[in-house]
């Protein structure tokens, strides 16, 4: 059993250290939510902070913020799963390449362009020398640190595990996969994203990390029950297939689902897959949606974790997130499925643990 | 999740590297002492006038029939190789069988970034190279190999810079022995960029003549590039006639000391490689040969030394590093130096350490300069450290006949 004893979300909406759940929502009138950053100089020295790449103290802020909920300072283990790393840096460096042709160029840029730096940077900071890994493979890179992060506690030569999903959004990343109608066009509202049904979704971020553990503790949130990673489904029939297997796997069917959490993004080329879901196994069940608050990102289903993790801890479904408005019962069992333009598919099971 | 003590077999390898296409090209130049560094001549930049490097012989265009895709719309040089080394490696694979479940996880650090330093103006000004833009995201070529082999399970890409692939042929193991799948085509691809080629120039460690590795007067590293997949899987599934060798050990850790550079004191690699052993359930004394990442960096060659000589005191068994054969290939260079590492055990032999002249001062520590084919090898340690320092050993063993 995977116990979630310690969180942190620094998301696009005020959920870093907010003793409010979901409370104080923004809305943003641009296709680009950036995270509501905290102030970092409680993070990092004065030198560091000037130094470091901005996905670097995401990472690290979220972290370090949920060590600090579990009341720990150094984890046993790091797994890291972020979609686009350190692109960002990438491409500082290529255009310094590029803009003195190849000649006296600055490594600083390049020496924080490689992926792995943000789960590096967690070990520097914490002291941290054991297992160390990061994921990065588009929408099952947060799945694949989790998946990872279960394998090594129930290896049990390590205690713990710190796993995180961390994505940034900048503009170069959103001007490119805009052309090509990953988003929405014109601008839209983030907080009327269901509503529109027009093409393509509205870009996000996020650092989400959650502290593990194989028994609970008397911070325990939730347990995962199960990670399950599909890819390129051959229609419908399969993505039920999938589900009903996998929730049978762990002893369940759909009825005993208190909430399912689709990863519906807006975008009319693929929520279709959700709402088609929804209108037949998950008729009968309760459900949320997130992405209005977070965008569509990489490593999203991560803030889909935090979110189930804050319903089971605090049985409470915020208002924000609520568009059955179906009459709460006990939330016990939370199905999050999340697909990536129809590619990448996945399914995590979350329970309540007492 | 159920935890087997589920042994992990080696049941098939592909390879294209600067040494040649196909693991036997690569053994024939590993034997005849012959690197594969030369004159860049396909990557456009101004370092080729005055860098070399390990580059795969043939052009894209050559790459894409070699590959036989249909589709090569939008396809990454990263991408061309996978696919190679993956049909090599999965030529005597049987995938029909529905009961097998059958992953893909690779290794790589700079993914797709010889379309991205091309074409990144034409992604933000114009709707020129719009099929490109996809081969932006880590997971790309994964995916492209994935589909071109029709392996449908579990897919995941790793990047932990230099030692990417090690840790995806890693994990792959770890799959198998968590009975989560049964058969994993596991390794790395990276192609020569000049993203990565300026990156490594600008922190002044590339050596303009081809590296010494572990040498007293060595003045850093030449860049390569290339793919290696094995096929990896669970003693169930293995047919007796396709296993090469058991994957009996692996160990990570992480040096926690700098984002780039490792911890001079060698614990961090000390650590994998103790970790890798200790899996296994092998002594110290067992270990025949080490594949050294070895890479002719000032800094990684004390550190690995010293790391060795940690584990090993004065009984330390054969090694070298052959990156003077095949250059640094950074994401996939554990995933290559995996096949040269099988390749010793298959032949038992102990590639050279080309160049090698002055012992280093601050450690006693000296790699094989010759081929050595008189000795027996059955377990060889494969280390892959990677910035951010982040370390893995492989340890792969004969299997008793």
């Amino acid at each position: 059993m995977i116990y979630i004893n310690g969180l942190a979300n620094i998301s696009p909406q005020p959920t870093f250290n907010n003793k409010e759940f979901l409370a104080d929502i923004r809305q943003y009138k641009t296709n680009m939510l950036q995270c509501i950053e905290p102030d970092y100089s409680h993070f990092f020295h004065p030198n560091a902070l000037r130094r470091i790449g901005r996905v670097l103290k995401l990472g690290w802020a979220g972290a370090k913020s949920c060590l600090d909920d579990a009341g720990l300072q150094t984890p046993d283990t790091i797994c890291v799963g972020t979609g686009k790393g350190c692109f960002k840096n990438t491409h500082v460096f290529l255009n310094s390449v590029i803009e003195n042709d190849e000649k006296f160029i600055p490594p600083s840029p390049f020496i924080q362009s490689a992926h792995g730096s943000i789960a590096s940077q967690i070990a520097i900071q914490t002291g941290c020398k054991n297992y160390n890994m990061t994921y990065s493979h588009r929408a099952f890179s947060f799945e694949s640190a989790l998946i990872d992060a279960m394998m090594l506690l129930s290896e049990g030569k390590y205690k713990n595990v710190l796993v995180g999903g961390v994505d940034e959004i900048e503009e170069i990343q959103f001007r490119t996969f805009d052309r090509i109608g990953h988003y929405k066009n014109p601008e839209t509202n983030n907080l009327s994203l269901f509503t529109e049904k027009s093409k393509g979704t509205i870009a996000g971020e996020g650092s989400a990390f959650f502290f593990l553990e194989n028994h609970p503790t008397e911070k325990t949130y939730a347990r995962i029950r199960s990670v399950h990673t599909f890819s390129n489904p051959k229609g419908q029939i399969e993505i039920e297939k999938q589900i009903e297997t996998f929730l049978s796997n762990n002893s369940l069917s759909v009825n005993d689902l208190d909430l399912v959490i689709p990863g519906l993004n807006g975008d009319s080329d693929f929520d279709w897959i959700y709402n088609d879901l929804m209108k037949s196994i998950f008729l009968e069940t309760n459900q949320v949606y997130y992405k209005h608050l977070c965008g569509e990102y990489h490593t999203s289903s991560a803030f889909a974790m935090w979110l189930s993790s804050m319903i089971i801890h605090r049985q409470v479904i915020p208002e924000i997130i609520d568009f059955n408005k179906k009459p709460l019962r006990e939330v016990r069992n939370i199905l999050i499925y999340n697909q990536y333009r129809n590619v990448n598919h996945s399914l995590m099971l979350v329970s309540r643990h007492n | 999740m159920k935890t087997e003590k589920n042994k992990v077999f080696v049941t098939g390898m592909g390879i294209i590297s600067s040494l040649g296409i196909g693991v036997q090209q690569n053994l024939d130049r590993l034997i005849e002492g012959k690197s594969g560094i030369g004159s860049i001549r396909h990557l456009k930049t101004r370092l080729s006038d005055e860098l070399i490097a390990g580059e795969v012989f043939y052009s894209n265009q050559e790459l894409i029939i070699l590959s036989g895709i249909k589709d090569a719309k939008g396809i990454s040089r990263a991408a061309l190789l996978g696919i190679i080394a993956a049909r090599e490696a999965t030529k005597n694979t049987d995938f029909n069988d529905p009961n097998v479940r059958t992953g893909i996880i690779s290794g790589t650090t700079a993914e797709s970034m010889t379309n991205i330093e091309l074409y990144l103006q034409d992604f933000l000004n114009n709707d020129s190279r719009n099929e490109y833009i996809e081969s932006q995201d880590w997971g790309y070529s994964t995916e492209v190999i994935a589909k071109e082999l029709g392996i449908s399970g579990y897919q995941t890409t790793i990047n932990t810079a230099c030692s990417s692939a090690a840790n995806a042929i890693m994990t792959g193991a770890r799959m198998i022995k968590h009975n989560m799948l049964d058969r994993v085509l596991v390794g790395g691809t990276d192609a020569l960029s000049k993203v990565m080629l300026n990156g490594f120039h600008a922190l002044m460690i590339v050596d303009p003549q081809i590296s010494k590795p572990f040498d007293k007067n060595r003045k850093g590293l030449n860049l390569g590039e290339g793919t290696a997949f094995l096929v990896i899987e669970s003693e169930k599934v293995a047919e007796e006639k396709n296993i090469i060798c058991e994957l009996s050990g692996y160990g990570n850790s992480n040096d926690a000391y700098h984002l780039t550079a490792l911890s001079p004191d060698g614990k961090g690699a000390a650590m994998a490689m103790n970790n890798a052993i200790d899996e296994s359930g092998l002594k110290v004394t067992d270990i025949d040969y080490i594949n050294a990442h070895g890479t002719g960096s000032e800094n990684n060659d004390l550190s690995e030394a010293l790391g060795i000589e940690k584990v090993f005191g004065k009984n330390i068994p054969e090694f070298s590093s052959t990156k003077p054969f095949t250059g640094h290939t950074l994401g996939s260079s554990g995933a290559i130096e995996a096949v040269f590492s099988i390749l010793s055990l298959q032949e038992n032999l102990v590639f050279p350490n080309l160049n090698f002249k002055n012992r280093m001062d601050e450690v006693d520590v000296i790699p094989e300069n010759d081929l050595i084919s008189s000795q027996e090898i059955n377990h060889v340690l494969s280390n892959s450290l990677g910035f951010g320092g982040n370390n893995t050993s492989l340890l792969f063993s004969k299997t008793e006949s």
